[in-house]
């Protein structure tokens, strides 16, 4: 009886507790349905419409989809691009950036210079840095080629040969590092001091301690730094368009459509190709199924890194 | 004891899917403008163009106040240095601030403007003027401002493409005359080249590249004016005969001069077109195909060496064509969705027909002018070099490339094809170009249906 009698107080209550909850969660919920669930349903939409953004969208089934899948020549080379840079770009960052954080670590005297001279070229804006790398490696004018032909050394053709171009979008990510070395430095600054002095009493060498004391606690940080780089490089877009661009020294006037990707589309990533169908050519059906490919690999690798929370979790948080 | 109830999710599926679709159906549909405006009540203009040089805001600002002291019922409000896709974003996204008049540098996009309704059809307002367009304009200049018999834009000066030629190269190299056929032309490059004995170029007599400055294919493709689609609008650039003839041509030219590599690797010294260390200003090319604006740079800038112009040649076939060109230029065109079109055409009328006008800003512009009588006017800058590309544009065999509903995107096909094509990595042109004619149609089909 007492359990009837007071089920419409509790009812309320319960009623308001759900609100006060939906009122803290409203600022997320409203951001995410407005910029992530209602573009997310409008790109699934237009991919089955052919839509130029003045006419009204008309449904045409999978036409988009077999356009992208059999008849576009560039969507294989710019997925190929943008997964090479993935895989390629985001290792050497993640080595590099923890090799310097390493290097900064054990850095006795000018610590300080050495941490402002790594983290600074990461300050520089991408389009500056990308025209500067660029002139640097010029084949004909620049003077790195300069140094390596007076070595003796061949000088490669980096920006106009294709095996070349990719890579030179690598070292140009890999001088900006700043981002990863202060992530990796934290990280490698907070491991507990008491566990080094152990393994040096256990005996153990470099090589060990780094294995069982350094990776095990940084293993969080280093994830971090895959999941969100893998993320980051899908998207990869001025770096490689501003270097196409450059390098190609083809001339058009505003507004005359470039297919980006010089050399022979090497360096044409997925990004390029959304914003070229999308906004360039106003091929917004085709441009939402390459937005949604790029979505579900996206998701596919993060899921991959992140199964099971495993990677994101240090070894004494593990269950 | 209460029980349980299970809901089920399919009415806020519903729910959900008929507001994403209401939602997404309101933002697909742009603003609509009208034709029904008064253009003698007081009423403001927005008018975006391209132009940002000081010299050539202040020639738009000049011709906006010639136009506003006509019609003073009438203000202008001009940004500049708009780009098409600044402008194609603005008109798709619509907003109380999107432009009423709008232009296009490149002739690329017409067919997608026009056919997209983008830009408004300009018949209705020429017939009202009673303009004769076809008496105003030359041919291909209404060509490419036109898409299937919709006149979205007008040409608003033109853009005329010749040979310009180092005088003192061609007296050393004992050339008494510009080339006019293909052959001599490829000639007069092998003559013109010199190279010193390590291999390296010290002087190149025409870059045949297709990525150099201005080469894109289809201005030296149209010295052999094809019909680049059929009567369906499919591309028939493999049954073209002079789409092989012109492939061939260019890639024996590059072969000829040292071949696809060694030039490429000379064509990475060359300094940017627009700038001071302009490959044919430093006297490292000794032919460029440049458009008439090029004339005023040289002597801007000043070069040490004696320079001509003249129109580019045309093959050994085609010899009384002899003053050919590739045409193209600015276009300008109401908004669809203006709400003031009949106020906007009285401004796309003065800047396009009124020969005064349009006379006084090729001056100012340095570009050819795009009507008839502007081109025969005695108004018109008299300086030789420039009167070479005022010929070319009166000429009656200069062509334009045609505009496509998909835009420039064929364009870029037959860029990608050319530079495979240049590189020698299409053994087979044939199959190639029926391949590059699929890919094009292919890409029509998806954006024309």
């Amino acid at each position: 009886m007492a359990h009837l009698a007071t089920a419409p107080g509790a009812r309320r209550r319960r009623a308001r507790e759900r609100l006060r909850v939906l009122g803290f969660l409203s600022p997320w919920l409203i951001g995410f349905t407005v910029f992530f669930g209602y573009p997310l349903i409008a790109t699934v939409y237009f991919s089955f419409t052919r839509y130029n953004q003045i006419q009204p969208p008309s449904f045409v089934g999978l036409r988009n989809w077999t356009y992208v899948f059999t008849q576009m020549p560039l969507f294989g080379p710019a997925l190929w691009n943008t997964l090479w840079l993935v895989v390629v770009m985001v290792a050497l960052r993640v080595v590099f950036g923890l090799g310097t954080g390493l290097l900064v670590t054990k850095v006795k005297t000018g610590a300080g210079f050495f941490r402002t001279a790594f983290y600074l070229p990461y300050l520089a804006p991408p389009v500056a840095a990308t025209v500067a790398f660029v002139f640097l490696l010029n084949p004909g004018t620049g003077p790195v080629n300069d140094a390596l032909t007076a070595l003796g050394v061949p000088a490669p053709d980096w920006w106009g040969d294709p095996h070349w171009a990719k890579p030179s979008l690598v070292l140009l990510s890999l001088w900006g590092i700043g981002d990863l070395m202060v992530i990796f430095l934290a990280a490698l600054l907070d491991v507990p001091k008491e566990r080094y002095e152990a393994a040096q009493l256990d005996g153990a060498g470099p090589v060990a301690t780094f294995r069982y004391v350094t990776w095990p606690a940084i293993t969080p940080v280093v994830m971090f730094a895959v999941v969100t780089g893998v993320v980051q490089t899908m998207q990869y877009y001025t770096q490689a368009l501003v270097a196409g661009k450059l390098a190609s020294g083809v001339s058009v006037g505003p507004g005359t459509p470039v297919q980006p990707g010089y050399p022979d589309h090497s360096t044409l990533t997925v990004t390029q190709l959304v914003y070229s169908l999308g906004f360039q050519h106003f091929n917004t059906g085709a441009a939402c199924v390459l937005s949604l490919v790029l979505f579900a690999v996206a998701m596919a690798a993060a899921s991959l890194l992140m199964r099971g929370r495993a990677g994101l979790l240090g070894a004494e948080d593990r269950p | 004891m209460q029980r349980l109830r299970h809901r089920s999710p399919l009415p806020s599926l519903v729910l959900l899917l008929t507001t994403a679709g209401l939602l997404l159906s309101g933002c697909a549909r742009p603003a609509v403008g009208s034709a029904e405006d008064d253009p003698a009540r007081p009423v403001t203009l927005r008018f975006w163009h391209g132009w940002s040089q000081r010299s050539e805001v202040a020639a738009v600002d000049a011709a906006i106040a010639r136009f506003e002291r006509r019609h003073p019922n009438i203000r202008v409000v001009t940004t500049g240095n708009v780009t098409d896709e600044t402008v194609n974003q603005a008109l798709r996204a619509g907003g109380g601030a999107t432009p009423d008049v709008v232009s296009s540098f490149t002739t690329d996009n017409v067919g997608q403007y026009c056919s997209s309704g983008m830009w408004a059809d300009l018949d209705p307002f020429l017939r009202k003027s009673g303009v004769d367009k076809a008496a105003v304009f030359p041919k291909p200049l209404l060509d490419y401002s036109s898409y299937r018999g919709t006149q979205c834009a007008l040409p608003l000066l033109a853009d005329a493409y010749g040979l310009y030629y180092n005088r003192d190269a061609f007296e050393k190299a004992g050339i008494t005359r510009p080339p006019r056929t293909m052959s001599e032309f490829a000639e007069a490059a092998r003559r013109l080249t010199r190279r010193s004995a390590g291999g390296s170029y010290e002087q190149l007599g025409f870059m045949p590249g297709f990525r150099f400055y201005e080469n894109s294919p289809e201005r030296l493709f149209a010295q052999w004016a094809p019909t680049w689609f059929d009567a369906d609008g499919r591309s028939r650039l493999a049954r073209e005969p002079s789409t092989k003839r012109f492939l061939s041509f260019q890639r024996g030219l590059v072969t000829a001069l040292g071949g696809y590599g060694p030039l490429e690797r000379h064509r990475t010294t060359f300094g940017e077109e627009m700038s001071s260390q302009n490959a044919f200003r430093t006297g490292k090319v000794a032919m460029l195909l440049d458009g008439e604006w090029r004339g005023r740079m040289l002597k801007e800038a000043g070069t040490d060496f004696r320079w001509g112009t003249a129109p580019l040649p045309v093959p050994d076939d085609q010899a009384d064509a002899y003053g050919r060109g590739c045409l193209t230029g600015t276009v300008i065109g109401i908004a669809h969705s203006s709400r003031h079109q009949n106020a906007a055409w009285e401004l796309v009328r003065f800047l396009t027909t009124d020969t005064d006008q349009v006379v006084a800003f090729a001056n100012a512009i340095h570009n050819v002018p795009s009507t008839k009588a502007a081109l025969a006017s005695p108004a018109l800058d008299a300086d030789p070099a420039f009167r070479t590309f005022v010929g070319i544009a009166g000429d009656p065999h200069s062509v334009s490339v045609p505009p496509s509903a998909n835009g420039g995107m064929y364009l870029i096909a037959l860029r990608d094809f050319g530079y495979d094509s240049e590189a020698g990595r299409v053994p087979d042109l044939d199959r190639g170009l029926r391949r590059l004619d699929r890919r094009i149609d292919d890409d029509t089909r998806q954006t024309a249906g």
